[in-house]
């Protein structure tokens, strides 16, 4: 198997505040990794330092085997990495259509053929489709600020798939939605993992959803790297129950 | 096409219909406000781009108004056409906004403000000091207006169709440009640069996009502004325009297509209506301003769109509560 995300010790400190402390790892193609730690372990730090929106202080990121250290994010998003925010991040006033389509603009022929081709990019098929994949299709119309939170959340990661990426990073995807919704939200998520091979990196604080959807799950506590392993493994390591998943 | 739409379409038709038809029987001074609202509307549109659709605060779009007026005061006094002028004002203005546009890269907001509010007192002065090219405060008179196509615009009103024809290309050109993807990146920029930049959006190249053709449209306006005005100096192009046309923007509606057309009417059309009321217009104006921005600081169209919105609302509830009752009652 190809690694397609490698991490070599990365650091990343602010000021005397170490965030993230010498971590490596790897992702296989078609893996679905999460990662757990309670709140402050530097999860959330390690994403931004890997996705180019903080330069890390030490270390290094490849994706498929490039250097991508310090890579703006929209450049590793040209690369097939994509990512969803632990916040809401759609675009309220933009219709549930149209977020998906810029989701996808970029990816679509280069800046000039852009301005001169359809108003749409041609990508409203595609847009029509991942609606209806995350089940959001009497929404299409609707801007995405008037949404539930759930189904913000839902766009949100339907926006992370509108470029075909080949690796998603999910910072924690299931915060604040109901169960119904999260229970969709696994379900598209493995399919679009078996259909497409795309892997992923999930952060996320609902162990059910961590343990019934990732493949091998990292655990981090202090900026460090305290296990890594098969979920049953985690689930069962003494040092994990300790500083996170508790008796 | 809904009954809306076409409620719309009319009411576009019978806007251009009067803006034709009506001001043949204006006089002179009639003709010269409503070829000045032409003109500001255009510099005022090209703001909307960097301010209300990208986001990104400028104080200096009356320097540009200014380049272009200076562009076509220069060449046309020396004999080249209007339509050389433009070309130059555009060039020149594109490619200074995309420069001024750098700063915006590294600052934001009231930043952003004190760097392009520099860049306007610079232009400023070298309109007001180079006078070898410029003429200092002295300006450049008896510029001349040109022919379109054989016909002269010599007269108040054929240059008014001039104004009114350009500011209708200008419209179509920003209404395909906003309803581009650029338009749509352009809004991401605005709304959330860091979400826009994890997917894709090179949101360095689209700010700098959105300085330079928002500066290439006040370039645009300028052009215009010294064959209406047949006469420029330094003055009318110091920082009040810059303040004018942001108010322009922010009163019509920052981020509507249409906002800058009304921002620009009132600026421009209500202290003239106001002149009844002769030493007290410009307070009477004043406090006008003020009370729509504290009703609504989303200018003019964003009270017709809270409207709007609210209509939609209650639209989507009753339906939905007609779903849930036929759910209920089905056997």
């Amino acid at each position: 198997m190809t690694a397609v995300l490698e991490v070599s010790n990365i650091r990343k400190s602010f000021g005397g505040i170490t965030a993230v402390n010498g971590v490596s790892f790897d992702v296989q193609e078609g893996e679905i990794l999460g990662l757990i730690g309670p709140n402050g372990c530097g999860k959330s730090t390690l994403f931004n330092c890997i996705l180019g929106q903080l330069t890390p202080s030490d270390g290094e990121v490849k994706v498929d085997g490039k250097v991508v250290t310090g890579m703006r994010p929209s450049e590793l998003n040209g690369l097939g990495v994509s990512r969803t925010f632990q916040l809401l991040q759609v675009f309220p006033k933009l219709s549930v259509r149209e977020n998906l389509i810029l989701a996808g603009q970029e990816h679509q022929g280069n800046m000039l053929s852009r301005l001169f081709g359809p108003s749409d990019a041609g990508l409203t098929g595609a847009a029509d489709q991942m609606i209806g994949f995350f089940k959001l299709d009497h929404l299409a119309k609707e801007p995405a600020g008037g949404l539930s939170y759930g189904q913000q959340k839902l766009l949100d990661a339907a926006m992370a798939f509108m470029g075909g990426p080949r690796l998603v990073l999910l910072d924690e995807p299931a915060g604040g939605v109901n169960l119904t919704m999260l229970a969709d939200l696994k379900d598209r998520l493995t399919a679009i993992n078996r259909e497409k091979r795309a892997t992923f990196v999930v952060i996320e604080h609902n162990m059910e959803f961590v343990m019934s959807l990732c493949t091998r799950v990292m655990v981090m506590a202090e900026g460090k790297v305290l296990a890594m392993g098969s979920p049953a493994e985690v689930r069962a390591n003494p040092a994990v129950i300790e500083a996170y998943l508790g008796h | 096409m809904t009954a809306g739409k076409y409620l719309q379409i009319a009411f576009g038709v019978v806007v251009i219909a009067a803006l034709i038809i009506v001001p043949m029987n204006f006089n002179r001074y009639g003709l010269f406000i409503l070829s000045q609202w032409a003109v500001m509307t255009i510099a005022a549109m090209g703001l909307n781009l960097t301010l209300g659709y990208a986001g990104q605060v400028s104080l200096a779009q009356g320097a540009f108004v200014g380049i272009g007026a200076y562009s076509a005061a220069i060449m046309t006094s020396n004999g080249l056409p209007l339509i050389a002028a433009l070309g130059v004002a555009i060039v020149l203005c594109f490619a200074i906004g995309w420069i001024l546009g750098y700063p915006a890269l590294r600052v934001q907001h009231h930043y952003l403000a004190f760097v392009t509010l520099a860049f306007s007192t610079l232009a400023f002065l070298v309109f007001r000091n180079e006078d070898w090219l410029t003429k200092g405060i002295y300006g450049i008179s008896n510029i001349p207006r040109p022919d379109v196509f054989g016909f002269p615009t010599r007269r108040p009103l054929p240059f008014y169709y001039l104004c009114l024809g350009s500011l209708g290309l200008v419209s179509l050109a920003v209404w395909w440009l906003i309803r581009s993807p650029w338009g749509r990146a352009f809004v991401a920029l605005r709304e959330n640069p860091i979400r826009a930049l994890s997917l894709g959006i090179d949101t360095r190249r689209y700010t700098l996009m959105a300085f330079a053709i928002g500066s290439a449209l006040g370039g645009v306006a300028g052009t215009l502004y010294a064959p209406l005005t047949q006469y420029v100096d330094p003055v009318p192009f110091s920082l009040a325009l810059s303040l004018d046309l942001l108010m322009m923007v922010i009163v019509g509606g920052a981020g509507f297509f249409f906002g800058p057309f009304l921002g620009a009417m009132i600026a421009v059309l209500l202290p003239e209506w106001l002149r009844f009321t002769q030493g007290y217009y410009l307070m009477i104006y004043a406090v006008a301003v003020i009370l729509l921005l504290i009703y609504s600081p989303t200018g003019i169209l964003g009270i017709l769109d809270r409207f709007m919105a609210e209509r939609r609302t209650k639209v989507a509830s009753a339906l939905r509560a007609v779903t849930k009752s036929k759910l209920e009652t089905a056997p």
